[in-house]
Parts: structure tokens; sequence; C-alpha cells
């Protein structure tokens, strides 16, 4: 079973990306569960929400305590280091956003880094950078094929605004690196 | 309601009465302490008693002059009070 | 669970409420009276959808309140029509007087209920004090472990509430949030395929103009008592239906649904007993505790009205100590709802188990293995009898 913890703000699409990566998962055939954690329910708050996948049916209905892979897109949170590595496995993974070439250290995890904030103004021109977290996930991961997830995003939206989300989820996917 | 039966399995559904207008069986004017007379000399067909008694129980005929129907009046009244032309009065009710 | 969609059936990711709705669409219902406004989850707001698109001929009455809401449904149901209503804590306790009316008339709505806890403090995530609060009202009440399990009680409290020897009211009760909000993988059924389960509704005594009855009538110390047996046999002698639209739908769906759902109960020398969504984390926590030796079992109710309680005191007898879990609880009664009615169950036995009453999660307080493992220490101690797990002292 594969544990995934999101780390945002509300209105970043914090309970979207958990949402579309377990339709995503579920259509890749695996058995999927997404759970929000609503707190107060405004913009701007931290917001946490959990996702579990696994080829076996999950029983279990808890939020997820030891996560294999953090998500962390607000790029403010990656200062609140304890709040995001908390529970992390010895050997999770840590998704954040932030340009490349800036070196961070999270407790020696394994970091991930993609920059959502450019290629999300490059593609939606709004910061909005849950479709570039996702695909960098998937980048990083491989733990869907990106076509589930494009399927699930085609249930949500259409035209322009499925063809931006696309392209922000693909260089999500192609642009992120280990640092 | 009297002719219904008296052990639970036997009784229809949730007590739906089946019969339609059973009220008609309950003959309430016996329930009278004083009855309305009727005062065709004064009454100007204006309805009025029809439109108020609450159970029903005065009669508009063809000529819209009205009858009191003793078999349903309950004896309260309101048709007297209601009366502008003070055509039907309340009286003891006797025998 | 196979992964690949048949003509039958198509597997898909969806949340409680939208599974629940699909339910209602699939019933085919043709009236839903609902209140949309918070505590109501999004469940009505997917079915008004459907209606508005043109995917399911019913009538959607958007009432004022959930008082209404539920008086709409009455009325409708007593035309003969199959109707659909939900609503969860705040709502369910508005609608409260009507659920009386509605099971004494015998009109068999059903209800969705996302459990939520009841202000104050206002929280709406959830406890299972709405469930609770309404066990004595007449309604059959079903408690779903996910989000399957919440569709396919939805369809199958149509067939058992509308069943002409029921005709009574259902209550499927599903966990706020941590069904109704979190998306699962579910097989709904292709439309085609549901009138070979669930016909039209074919309703009995329905109002009929030409035909006319007096509905809901007084009945006073000759009637009243006589009625209200009525009643009481009909919601007992419900069971038998439920086991048979259960036993129904299993052949049919190929998932097994039974009134009681037992894990490793068949050595077990403890026990836990569990209503809802907890009853998955519960089962873990026992394949944990069989591989450490302990001898410990589970057992959840799908079914919590007409209560099971001949099979319960079969399952139960001659296990060591129980612990009862309630997502709820009484003020200054003789221990939380559940508890109670198991030591009720039980007390016929000659020799009681060990009841612990263990009060978990109110609230949406979050219950994971840490939780379970205090409960499993708590029911190993003789000298408690109740605990509020992780508010103690």
């Amino acid at each position: 079973m594969i544990e995934i913890r999101w780390h945002g703000r509300g209105g970043q699409g914090v309970v979207t990306s958990s949402q579309l990566l377990t339709k995503a998962a579920i259509y890749a055939g695996k058995y999927a569960i997404h759970i929000p954690e609503f707190g107060p329910e405004r913009r701007g708050a931290p917001v946490r929400a959990f996702t579990r996948i696994d080829d076996e049916d999950i029983e279990i209905r808890y939020n997820v305590r030891n996560p294999d892979i953090v998500v962390v897109i607000d790029p403010g949170l990656v200062e609140m280091k304890e709040f995001i590595t908390e529970g992390l496995k010895e050997d999770g993974v840590i998704i954040i956003n932030r340009p490349v070439d800036m070196p961070i250290s999270l407790d020696g995890y394994k970091v991930y880094s993609v920059d959502a904030y450019r290629i999300s103004i490059d593609e939606l021109g709004r910061p909005i950078y849950n479709t570039s977290m996702i695909g960098a996930l998937l980048g990083a991961t491989k733990i869907i094929p990106l076509e589930y997830l494009i399927k699930a995003l085609e249930e949500r939206f259409s035209g322009s605004v499925l063809e931006k989300n696309i392209r922000a989820i693909r260089r999500g996917y192609e642009e992120v690196r280990l640092v | 309601m009297s002719s219904w039966p008296r052990d639970w399995r036997e009784l229809p559904m949730a007590g739906i009465i089946n019969i339609a207008g059973s009220s008609l069986d309950y003959k309430t004017g016996t329930w009278r302490a004083r009855k309305p007379v009727l005062y065709p000399d004064k009454c100007i067909k204006c309805q009025i008693c029809w439109l108020f008694c609450p159970d029903m129980a005065i009669n508009r005929l063809e000529d819209d002059s009205v009858e009191i129907n003793y078999e349903y009046c309950k004896g309260c009244g309101i048709c007297a009070e209601e009366c502008p032309t003070k055509a039907i009065e309340m009286v003891e009710e006797v025998g | 669970m196979s992964v690949t969609d048949t003509e039958r059936m198509k597997r898909v990711g969806l949340n409680g409420d939208e599974a629940v709705a699909y339910a209602a669409k699939h019933a085919n219902v043709d009236v839903v009276a609902a209140y949309p406004i918070t505590p109501q989850t999004i469940m009505v707001e997917k079915i008004s959808e459907f209606v508005y698109n043109g995917e399911l001929d019913a009538e959607f009455i958007a009432v004022e309140s959930e008082h209404s809401a539920l008086s709409a449904a009455v009325g409708a149901s007593l035309a003969g029509a199959r109707v659909f209503t939900a609503t969860a804590s705040q709502g369910l306790a508005l609608m409260y007087e009507i659920l009386y009316i509605a099971s004494a008339m015998r009109t068999p709505i059903v209800m969705a209920l996302g459990n939520r806890a009841f202000s104050a403090p206002i929280n709406i995530h959830c406890s299972h004090d709405d469930a609770y609060a309404v066990r004595d009202t007449g309604w059959l009440q079903f408690f779903a472990e996910n989000v399957q399990e919440a569709y396919d009680l939805v369809l199958m409290a149509f067939k058992i509430s509308e069943s002409p020897e029921v005709l009574t009211p259902s209550i499927v009760n599903l966990d706020g949030f941590i069904l109704t909000h979190c998306i699962e993988p579910l097989y709904i059924w292709n439309e085609r395929y549901i009138q070979e389960f669930l016909p039209d509704r074919k309703p009995v005594e329905a109002i009929d103009y030409r035909n006319p009855k007096t509905y809901g009538p007084l009945a006073l110390m000759d009637y009243y008592m006589l009625i209200k047996r009525q009643q009481y046999e009909v919601v007992r002698r419900a069971r038998a239906t439920i086991d048979r639209v259960f036993d129904e739908y299993s052949r049919w769906s190929g998932r097994r649904y039974r009134a009681i759902k037992t894990y490793m109960m068949d050595d077990a020398e403890y026990a836990f007993v569990v209503l809802g969504s907890t009853a998955g984390t519960m089962r873990s926590m026992v394949d944990k505790w069989r591989g450490m030796g302990r001898k410990v079992g589970l057992v959840s109710l799908t079914l919590y009205r007409p209560f099971p309680e001949d099979d319960l005191r079969r399952i139960l007898s001659g296990v060591e100590a129980i612990g009862v879990m309630d997502r709820s609880h009484t003020y200054g009664g003789p221990g939380a709802q559940l508890y109670q009615e198991i030591a009720s169950t039980l007390y016929s036995l000659d020799e009681h188990p060990r009841l612990l009453n263990i009060i978990y999660g109110l609230g949406g307080k979050d219950f994971g293995p840490e939780d379970a493992e205090a409960a499993y220490k708590y029911l190993m101690r003789p000298d408690v009898r109740e605990v509020w797990l992780g508010v103690e002292g």
C-alpha cells in the first residue's frame, strides 16, 4: 500500500489533487481511497488530504499516519519542516513546489522539486499549482501511468481548461527533479 | 369504528379507515345543550349561517333558503352569532 | 474484487454522497424531497443535477426545512410514489416528529443519513448521535461500512421498505465525511438491469380520489394500542424480509450481505462490537492481534433496526469480554446506546460476558490503530467499565 499526504492551503486544490489521483488509481485498476481532512474551510488556511493506493481492497478508514509520499503544494509550507516530515517513513519521499536550482535539505529525506509556480503561470496564467504537482508526483514516483490521470481530469474539465491543465500535468511530470 | 376488530392482526393497516364518509354514521346532534331555531320571516337568504357552520349542519335549499340539520348540529351557536338579521336564536334544548 | 467492468456493472470512483445519489437514481425514484443547506451533504445536490439534466424523471421538491422535507415525503409515499430523502444531524432532529408519522402511517420512504454530530459545539463531523436519536421511531436502520455498501443498501432498502408485509421506512446510515466525502472504488449497476432486482413500486392502499379513505385517523384508548402493537409486530417481523432481500441481492450482485458481519468469532475470547466505517479498521487490527496469538474477534452490525438480538446472543455467548464501541453517548444513562442494547441482549444468558463501553471518535475524532490498541488494553482490565478513548482521566 502506498500512502500519500498532501499539504497546501485552502483554495489551492489540495482536496482536488487527492481526488484526481484517487480516481486515476481506480481507473488504473487499483483500489484507492481519498480522505479529505476538513478543518475550517477558508481560503489560505493550511489544508491536508490523504490518498491510499493498493492492489488489494483497503479496509482501514483513518487518516494517514506514516506516509510514503508527502506532496507540498504550497511553496511557503516547506518552511514548516516538522509539519511536513511528521510521521514520514524513513525511505519516504517529499515532493515540493520550488525552482529546481534552489537546494533544500529536509532531514535527509529524498526530495523532488518542481517549479509549479512557473508552470502554472506559463500554462494557466494563474498560480494554481495542483495539476503540475500531481504531474510531478507521477513523474517522480511512476505509481500510476499518466494516461489514467488525464482520464480523471477529462471527467472534471473540458475545452481549453482541460487542455491547459493537461499541459501543466505533462510539464510537471517531465520537469520534476531529484534535488 | 365500533365495528372494528379487537385483534391487532385483523385491523386495517395503520388504522386506515376504508369506508369513505363514515362520519355520517356519527350523529352529533345529541351533543346539544341549546339548539338554533330559524325564523324564516326574518331570513334574507344571505347564506352566512351556511358558510360559517363548522359542522355543515345547515342545508342550503334550491331557493337559497336554509334549514338546520338537527341530526348533526352540535349547538355551537355560531350561526346565531353571525346572522345579520337575528333570524336564528339559540334556545334551550328540551326533551 | 475483480477490477473489470462487465455489461451489468461498472467500476467507478465515487464518494459516499455521489454513490447514494446514483443509488437513488438507479432505484428510479419518483419523488425526492429535501432541504439543501448544511448539514445536508451533496447527495441531494447530485440528485437535483440528475433531475435537471433529464437523467432522472423525478419530482425534486426543494422545501424550506427538513420538517417539510419529510412531510412532503410522507404525502408522496402515501400517493404511491417511490420516495427518497437525505439529511444529517440537526436536519434529522428537525424531522423528528414526522419520523414517527412516516413509520406509523406505513410510508416506505428511504432516507440516507450522513451521520454527523449534534451541535453544540458546532461540528458537522461523524458521530452516531443522529442514528441513535431516532432508533425508537419505528424506522428500519442499516449501517454501511464503505461506499459500496452505502450504494447497495439504498437499493436493498427500497425493496425491503416497499415489501407489502413491511411497508416501513428505512434509514441507510453512512459515516459523515469518513464515507460521505471519501472517494472509493465501487461497482454501480448498468441501469438496464436494475428492474431485475428492484421493479417499480407496487403501492398498497395508496391514495386514490375515486376510492377515498381516511389516513392517519384519530385512535384513542380503544384502538391506539392495538395499532401500535400491529406496527411493533411489523418491524419485528421485517427481519425475515430483510434476510430474504439481502440473500437475493447477494446472489444478484456477488457481494455478500448479512444482518451481522462476524470476523474471527469462532474461537474468540475477546470481541469488539461496532457500527459503520470503523469495522474495517477494527478487522485489520484483529488480523494483527491474531498474528500475536490473541483470540480476538469482531462483530459489526449492518442491520441496526430491527436489532438482531437473537443472532447476537448466539454469537457473543461464551466470549469472555466484549468491547462495545459507541460513536455517541448518553448523559447520565447506564452506558451509551449500543452498549445498553448489547447488555440487554445478553442479560438472559446464564453466564454474562464482561462488558466494556468504549466511547470513541465523537465529532469525527480520528480512530486509528493506536486507539484500537488502547481499546484492547482497556478490554483486558476487569476494573474498567467505560472509557472515553483519547480523552481519559
